[in-house]
């Protein structure tokens, strides 16, 4: 049916139809097609994807470490910086620990101070009354008594009665001051 | 013959592309086996060498081999087909494309010079090979009914328009895809020699036989006009290369195709 259509059959003298196959280039054709796809199949495309399966895993594996030093970079900043803020805190703390402490001593220091201060003034003051009250005493009885001595000896007269006694020795003492003064116009006048 | 006494020219035919046996008396090994043969060697031997030490940072020859592999397996393989299925595709596609491409260019380097897809039968095998894969797995994938429904229902068109629609579908997606393959690969390698051949043989002609300094002259304008199509020749060869591949995968892609 294919000679109705196409130019196959071809006179005696004249070359063949250049649409005729020769039948050992079918075959050649087919062995040789079979055996490049064979080769294909079995060698070079197994290899070349393989390397290009490696290919992606290299650069997949490289991002992968890239990310993951990224990660850890920012792990490690981050705890530099947490450990900072902490220390940052801490000072923060001691320092207010040591400000209140320095308060604390000073007032207490000051307290200390004046409590010792009161202390000895009181003690001082409790001192002076007792040996100015001490002195007074001692000095109106001997006074009192040298007075008398002095006053029996000039007078010479024997006050047996204390309450006359004293009120002789104001009387004196009155007199003396009275004729100290006068003595003093006297004097001023003379 | 000596200038100056005018000879018949014969122009160049079918005749131009019969081979002899190279040995005598073994019929079968003729110029285009040779070519075949060796293209099958220097393919192997690139690939082997480029792929043996395969490695994440390529050698110049692996670098090489790659690029070739990638362009067959991503631009025409991996585009055609899609990419849940191509791979499997892929060493076939590659071994027909630079089987192809490799005997085409072949007509081009000096001494070879001779198309082993002039001769048909490699065009034949070439394009069944194609038709038996691309109908394998669509009646693998779909089942016998369900691929030709595949091929020759397409969607949305109206059930009246069916009887008209199927024989029409049947023919060209079944019956033509390997003649038109193979035609249109084997008349491009065919014409093109003999394009060449009438150029060449008529510069020669003119030159050596005409026994006139002006058609002489003429004679050298031809040789350089054969010079010209010989580069066009060459562009030729490698986009026949390259039809016949992204029409297989083609083929392929559509059969195995979800329906649309």
């Amino acid at each position: 049916m294919l000679t109705l259509v196409l130019p196959l059959t071809e006179a005696a003298d004249e070359a063949p139809s250049p649409l005729l196959p020769h039948t050992a280039e079918i075959i050649f054709g087919f062995v040789f097609l079979v055996l490049l796809a064979i080769a294909f199949a079995k060698v070079v495309v197994p290899k070349f994807e393989k390397a290009y399966a490696d290919r992606t895993a290299a650069i997949e594996g490289g991002m992968n470490e890239a990310k993951q030093a990224q990660a850890e970079a920012k792990a490690a900043l981050d705890k530099y910086n947490a450990q900072l803020a902490e220390a940052r805190q801490e000072a923060a703390k001691i320092r207010e620990d040591a400000r209140e402490q320095g308060a604390q001593i000073i007032a207490e220091m000051r307290e200390q101070a004046n409590a010792e201060a009161e202390r000895i003034v009181t003690h001082a003051r409790a001192q002076i009354d007792a040996e100015r009250a001490q002195a007074v005493a001692s000095l109106r009885g001997e006074v009192g008594t040298m007075a008398t001595t002095l006053a029996g000896r000039i007078v010479g007269e024997s006050l047996e009665d204390e309450a006359r006694q004293r009120r002789t020795v104001e009387r004196f003492l009155a007199e003396l001051e009275t004729s100290e003064s006068a003595r003093q116009a006297v004097g001023t006048d003379g | 013959m000596t200038a100056g006494v005018p000879t018949e020219f014969t122009p160049p035919g079918p005749q131009n592309f019969e081979t002899t046996p190279i040995i005598h008396g073994v019929d079968w090994f003729t110029k285009p086996v040779l070519v075949a043969a060796l293209s099958v060697v220097v393919i192997l031997w690139f690939f082997y060498g480029a792929s043996r030490k395969a490695a994440i940072v390529p050698s110049k020859l692996q670098f090489a081999g790659e690029l070739g592999y990638n362009f067959v397996r991503n631009s025409i393989a991996r585009d055609a087909i899609g990419s849940a299925d191509y791979m499997k595709f892929v060493p076939y596609l590659c071994g027909l494309f630079f089987f192809i491409l490799l005997n085409n260019v072949a007509a081009t380097i000096p001494l070879i010079q001779f198309p082993t897809f002039s001769h048909i039968g490699w065009a034949y095998v070439a394009a069944v090979m194609s038709w038996v894969i691309y109908n394998a797995v669509g009646i693998k994938k779909k089942g016998l009914w369900g691929y030709f429904k595949h091929q020759t229902m397409p969607a949305g068109v109206p059930v009246w328009l069916m009887p008209l629609m199927i024989p029409i579908e049947f023919i060209s997606n079944i019956l033509v895809r390997p003649i038109s393959l193979s035609l249109r690969l084997f008349a491009n390698m065919f014409a093109g020699h003999i394009l060449l051949l009438v150029f060449v043989l008529g510069g020669e002609y003119m030159i050596l036989h005409s026994g006139s300094i002006a058609i002489g002259g003429v004679g050298i304008i031809t040789l350089l006009m054969a010079l010209a199509i010989a580069g066009l020749e060459l562009f030729v060869q490698c986009i026949q290369a390259y039809i016949f591949v992204v029409l297989t995968a083609q083929y392929i892609g559509s059969a195995i195709a979800d329906e649309h």
